[in-house]
């Protein structure tokens, strides 16, 4: 019905020679995206990505439909919530001052929306770990009630009946069928691209020009990597593991964090490392956002570790931090804002503002 | 019994080396032969829902022997990695071999195996459930596209299986019964293998428009019991994988039976 036969052996054959050409491409170490390219990036240094696009050529298409569909609230049941709603450009896609989830209606989640970037190196998304691949990462939230509290199944049948998107899905992948695997990938094109790797910190290491750290920036730096690199583990700043770092149980939601996924007692309170890139923008802070500032962060590692439940063994007593560390380690952190993921045009909603 | 945990450890081991094939379409047929007679043809392998000897009606009463009663409002679940083996002990494996069977859905009853090579099959082999690989790969389409609702979306993998229904001795206040059985890897998966032999008769591919129709049983009372009887006023609810939904796995093993090959 949606399809055109000559065109679409058309752009098959273009998919075919993309895919060939994606596969035989090396992966370039390019030292900065240059602007408007869609293709991956893996930074001097940095580990194989676990996302390749290997069954999912990359290609400005996919990536534009990704980015229709990631600021598009016919996502959500009412139409009203966007992925771009929880997850905001400016603030590294996190959540800009919201401790826990707002869905639909106003609902109130439990966690808070953590930022995007680096996607292509997660073994596993969520606080907990529950989604295990960026490809199906978007159906947590369009099915979760508190989020976006839609079906799949009539999201894909949205779609599929607005001629813009059979437009943009012909455009990415060759025919107007819309299927959830095309939904999928569209999106991890998009997510996928999200790359931070421009950050003071990485010019610095890149030894780029004349930058340098300040002697704060420094000293923070070398008390980072002396207690807390093991988890917050460079270059992504994080080992993508999870970890109890102490944080008081709240009774009231009593979020048993990985447990939730692996029914584990051993796994009971772990969260997943969050990477700290982009940490001075992101707060508030912690799975529950209950932290408003990167002191009573650094406040909770240096006297504020309680919850002895699987607690993380080098964090037995806690981080001790005098006043100055603690103003030479948020120097340091704040090393880590990368400008060019909030203002990189081509992340922006494209019909907003 | 040893002798079909060897064919199912051979059929495996066969099912292993022909999944590493790739989905590649059937080779086209020479185009200057002339009309050869058809080398390969289709066979159908056909499930019945049943509630031990009665078909399974949805909304309809049922008792458990000597137990309590219930209805079934749903029932689906995966079929996978179909092999039929010949006479002389070769084997063909679908490729792509991915069903859900939904009960609301006559269609999805019947499965049929297209491109079968020509000649006498003495037993089938298949697969309740989705191998592990496929929980972890990311986006897949057609049966198992999440579309499908059987896909959880928040701890991702596959619900190999799934009935939803009531009784009256539920412990849910709503008095449903609500079964998601999945959890693809380690102690608590669920997936589960069955081998049968058509005992004296063979399905016979002859490249014909006839085709050959493998029928089985599925009880879904098997579910409740044996090895693990369920009792309805504690374990009514699963919709994670787990030791519960372990439990309904074992219990499932010998859901199937084989009924008969009509040729
Ligand atoms: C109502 C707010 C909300 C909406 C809408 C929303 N998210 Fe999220 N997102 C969250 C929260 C909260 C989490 C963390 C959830 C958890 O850990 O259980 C999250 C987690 C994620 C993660 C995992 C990040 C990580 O580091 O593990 C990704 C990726 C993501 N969301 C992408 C999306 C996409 C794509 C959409 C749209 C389809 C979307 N989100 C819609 C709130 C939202
Ligand atoms: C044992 C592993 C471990 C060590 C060591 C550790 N962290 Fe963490 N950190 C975590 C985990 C796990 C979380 C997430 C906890 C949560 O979400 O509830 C976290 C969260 C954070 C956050 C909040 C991030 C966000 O996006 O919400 C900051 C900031 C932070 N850590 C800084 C540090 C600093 C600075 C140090 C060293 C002084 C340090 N951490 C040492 C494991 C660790």
């Amino acid at each position: 019905m949606f399809f055109n036969k000559g065109k679409n052996s058309f752009v098959a054959g273009c998919a075919a020679m993309l895919l060939v050409s994606a596969c035989s491409v090396d992966p370039k170490i390019v030292p900065v995206l240059p602007a408007n390219d869609i293709r991956e990036v893996i930074p001097d240094g940095w580990p194989q990505p676990v996302y390749r696009f290997e069954r999912n050529p990359l290609g400005e298409k996919g990536f534009i439909l990704g980015r229709e569909l990631f600021y598009d609230p016919l996502l959500s049941k009412d139409n009203t919530i966007s992925c771009g709603s929880c997850h905001q450009q400016f603030v590294a896609f996190a959540h800009a001052d919201h401790d826990v989830s707002h869905g639909i209606l106003g609902r109130l989640g439990t966690r808070n929306a953590p930022a995007l970037f680096n996607l292509t190196w997660h073994p596993s998304f969520m606080h907990d770990g529950g989604v295990n691949h960026i490809e199906n990462q978007p159906l947590a939230p369009v099915e979760n009630p508190l989020e976006m509290d839609e079906k799949i199944g009539n999201v894909i049948n949205k779609l599929q009946a607005s001629a813009k998107y059979r437009r943009l899905f012909n455009d990415a992948f060759g025919s107007e069928e819309v299927t959830y695997q095309r939904f999928a990938q569209a999106f991890a094109q998009f997510m996928g691209m999200l790359y931070s790797y421009n950050s003071k910190y990485d010019i610095v290491m890149r030894k780029e020009g004349t930058a340098s750290f300040s002697d704060e920036e420094q000293r923070g730096y070398n008390l980072f990597r002396a207690k807390c690199a093991t988890c917050h583990k460079e270059p992504l700043f994080s080992d993508f593991s999870y970890h109890n770092n102490g944080l008081p149980v709240k009774p009231s939601v009593n979020d048993s964090g990985r447990a939730h996924i692996t029914l584990n007692p051993a796994d009971l309170y772990k969260f997943k490392t969050p990477s700290l890139r982009n940490i001075a923008l992101t707060k508030p802070y912690m799975h529950d956002g209950r932290f408003e500032t990167l002191e009573q962060c650094l406040n909770h590692y240096n006297g504020g570790v309680t919850n002895p439940v699987n607690l993380d063994p080098q964090l037995q007593g806690g981080i001790p931090l005098s006043a100055q560390d603690k103003q030479d380690l948020i120097a340091f952190l704040k090393t880590l804002t990368d400008y060019k993921l909030l203002f990189d045009k081509k992340f922006a909603d494209p019909n907003g503002q | 019994m040893k002798k079909a945990i060897l064919f199912l450890s051979v059929l495996s081991i066969a099912g292993f080396v022909s999944c590493k094939k790739d989905n590649k379409d059937p080779e086209p047929s020479n185009p200057t032969s002339p009309a050869p007679t058809p080398t390969t043809g289709n066979l159908t392998v056909q499930f019945t829902n049943m509630v031990d000897a009665q078909p399974l009606v949805f909304n309809t009463g049922y008792k458990i022997m000597g137990g309590d009663s219930f209805k079934v409002t749903k029932l689906n679940y995966y079929i996978t990695n179909i092999r039929i083996t010949k006479t002389d002990n070769s084997v063909y494996s679908e490729t792509n071999s991915y069903h859900l069977v939904e009960h609301s859905n006559p269609s999805s009853t019947s499965i049929t195996l297209p491109n079968v090579p020509n000649g006498s099959y003495k037993s089938i082999s298949f697969t309740l459930g989705v191998d592990s690989a496929l929980n972890v790969s990311g986006a897949q389409q057609g049966d198992l596209s999440p579309t499908k609702g059987m896909f959880w979306s928040w701890n991702s993998g596959y619900i190999m299986f799934k009935l939803e229904g009531s009784s009256p001795a539920s412990g849910a206040s709503s008095k449903g019964l609500l079964y998601h059985v999945g959890g693809f890897s380690g102690a608590n998966k669920t997936q589960r293998e069955f081998a049968f032999n058509f005992g004296a008769t063979t399905a016979n591919v002859n490249g014909t428009s006839t085709t050959p129709k493998v029928k089985v049983s599925t009880n879904v009372t098997e579910l409740f019991r044996n090895p693990n009887t369920i009792n309805f006023s504690v374990l009514h609810t699963v919709h994670m994988p787990g030791a519960d939904a372990k439990k309904l796995a074992d219990n499932y093993a010998d859901m199937f039976t084989f009924d008969s090959v009509v040729n």
